[in-house]
Order: C-alpha cells, then sequence, then structure tokens
C-alpha cells in the first residue's frame, strides 16, 4: 500500500512539474538565481543517489563489486561510449567481480 | 509554366530532407534511451515493486532519473513520501524545459496537457536544437512518440525477464541505476561549480547516511546546489567589492 502512495505522490508531482513550465507566462521562472539553481539541483540530486546506490548497503557505508562496476561505466563515460553501453560495462563488470570474488 | 513550379518543388524537397534530418535524429534518441526501460524494468523489479507497479511508473511518471530514484528510495526501506519527494525535486527540472519549449513550440492550450507528459530531457535536447519550429515540433514528436513507446515496453519485459532470472544482484543488475545516474549528470560537469556542488551532494549523501532516516540524506544533498551558489555569490560579492575599492 505505502508503494502505491509514493507511485501517486510521485506520478501527480512529476506530472505537474512538466506542466507548469508549459502554462506559466514565459519569464516567471526566468530569474537568472531560479534558473541556475534548477540547473544544479539534478546535479547535486543525481551525484548523491550515484554515492548512495554504489556505497551504500541499508544504512551502512560498504566497498563491493558495485564500486568496480561503476568505475568501469566512468571509464566508459570518458571513452564517450553510447549510454546503453555505459550501464552494459557496470552491470558486466559488477557481475563478473561477484563471480571471482564468490 | 515550369519555372513557377519549380521553385517551390526545390523548396519542398529542401524540407522533406531537414524533416528526415530531424526524424532520424529524433529515432535514435528514442530508440537508444528508450532501450534503457529495460534496466528500469528490472531494477524496479528487483526493489521489490510489483509488475503493476513498475508498469505504471514507466505510464504515469515517464521521467527516467525519478523513476529510479523512487525505486532505490523504497528499496533502501524510506518513507514513501520521502521517496517521492526525492523523485518529484529530480522532475523539477521538466518544469524549466517546458517554458523553453512552450515557446518555441507555441501549442494549442487544448493540446499542452497532453504534450506535458513527454516534457522530459531527451525531448527537449532533441527539440531545442533544431532551428525552425517546424523542426522543433517534429522533433518533440517523435522523439516523445518512440521514447514513450520504447520505454514501456522495455519497461515491461525488464520487469517480466528480472521475474525470470530471479536474483537480479547475482547479474551484476543492482549497478545499473548508479550507472544511469553517473551517465545523466557527468555531462552536467562541465564548470567548477558544477564539480563542486557534485562533490558536496556526495559527502552529504554518503556523511548523513548512517545518522538520518533513509531518503532523507538524498534531500538533504540537494542543499549542495543553493549553498555553492551562495558561497559563489558571496565570493563575487567580495571580489566585485575589492574591485570598487581598488577603483577608488
Amino acid at each position: 500500500m505505502s508503494i502505491w502512495i509514493a507511485i501517486t505522490a510521485t506520478v501527480a508531482g512529476c506530472y505537474v512539474a512538466k506542466l507548469v513550465g508549459l502554462l506559466v507566462p514565459s519569464g516567471a521562472l526566468e530569474r537568472p538565481l531560479v534558473r541556475r539553481l534548477a540547473a544544479l539541483l539534478p546535479v547535486a540530486l543525481l551525484a548523491a543517489l550515484t554515492a548512495q546506490q554504489t556505497f551504500a548497503d541499508g544504512r551502512a557505508l560498504v566497498l563491493d563489486a558495485r564500486a568496480a562496476g561503476l568505475a568501469a561505466a566512468a571509464v566508459a563515460l570518458v571513452l564517450r561510449a553510447p549510454f546503453l553501453l555505459v550501464v552494459a560495462a557496470a552491470v558486466v563488470v559488477t557481475a563478473g567481480v561477484r563471480a571471482v570474488g564468490g | 509554366m515550369a519555372e513557377p513550379t519549380a521553385l517551390p518543388d526545390i523548396h519542398a524537397g529542401a524540407e522533406d530532407r531537414a524533416d528526415a534530418a530531424v526524424v532520424r535524429d529524433a529515432l535514435g534518441v528514442g530508440v537508444a534511451v528508450g532501450l534503457s526501460g529495460f534496466a528500469f524494468g528490472v531494477t524496479s523489479a528487483g526493489s521489490g515493486l510489483t509488475l503493476l507497479q513498475t508498469c505504471a511508473l514507466s505510464l504515469l511518471v515517464f521521467t527516467g532519473a525519478s523513476q529510479f530514484a523512487l525505486v532505490g528510495a523504497l528499496a533502501a526501506g524510506g518513507n514513501p513520501l520521502t521517496a517521492a519527494a526525492g523523485a518529484f525535486f529530480l522532475g523539477v527540472r521538466n518544469a524549466f524545459y517546458g517554458l523553453r519549449l512552450s515557446q518555441l513550440l507555441a501549442l494549442p492550450r487544448a493540446v499542452r496537457p497532453f504534450a506535458a507528459q513527454w516534457v522530459i530531457d531527451e525531448t527537449a535536447a532533441v527539440a531545442l536544437a533544431q532551428p525552425t519550429r517546424r523542426g522543433a515540433r517534429i522533433g518533440f514528436a517523435v522523439t516523445g512518440l518512440t521514447l514513450y513507446a520504447l520505454w514501456n515496453l522495455t519497461t515491461l519485459l525488464g520487469a517480466l525477464g528480472a521475474e525470470a532470472i530471479g536474483d537480479t544482484d547475482a547479474w551484476g543488475l543492482d549497478a545499473a541505476g548508479p550507472a544511469v545516474f553517473l551517465a545523466l549528470f557527468a555531462p552536467m560537469l562541465v564548470s567548477t561549480t558544477e564539480r563542486a556542488v557534485a562533490a558536496l551532494a556526495v559527502l552529504l549523501g554518503l556523511g548523513l547516511l548512517p545518522v538520518l532516516p533513509a531518503g532523507v540524506p538524498v534531500l538533504a544533498a540537494a542543499l549542495a546546489a543553493p549553498v555553492v551558489l551562495f558561497l559563489e555569490g558571496r565570493r563575487r560579492g567580495i571580489a566585485r567589492d575589492e574591485a570598487e575599492e581598488e577603483a577608488r
């Protein structure tokens, strides 16, 4: 049940965010500081999420196969690999390290 | 008689070629990103969401980063509303795409509630890159349609696949979520400001993890953005004051 609550809230919130941009008169959100903040917010959230989903196990910090997978994804990104290949690199290396490490 | 018709023909030919180029770009983006719905389906099912819940997210939320964030937060045992708040903050950027797209596409008011669902990173990127309104409209529509169809189809296949293969962690599929996030934000690190925000957010997100309830550290990490902006503004202010001082 609580999952459906989270889904409903996310659906409503994300749809309103999309619609607001199309409906409000241009210029309303165009203040430089607001635009700057809107551009930086995803950077902060995505960086924190990447770190947590790589190094967290519940509420403890761990270093496991996912770190190797993420490093592989980073290398793929530096080599300008396409999006799918970046994700595939992370998955394959993580699985490989787990298989080797038992 | 031949001459007056020749000009429009050449024009039509050039327009067709331009249209074809937009469609090709839009399909490329739509297919590449649409396929990654597979990773979402697997991750969501691996996080314990049912097939219906997973598909509902792709059909109704339809903004990848928010979807990954939500299932990640739920898997970590976060409060449903805290989890939704993190997903919502990630979705806020779409409002700013909408602002720019509404001027560019000039959609009739009645169409906007429907077009809104397609206002995401990829459609904005393709549409905003077009030099003409016609190109932008074609780019938006083709990217939106391709991506929506494929993202939902691959979500379904991913969720079914995850159920079939059982332990998704053994296949390294728990690394798909963070890799998607990394691929999304790495191109945003264009200047020192973005790098400082990312570094501070990582420190806050990991540092607060053991002490705050699940889901809250990510929201706290979002504070990295205003903090860095404030510090940057203050540094600029000081530099300006010093310059004025010297001028005097």
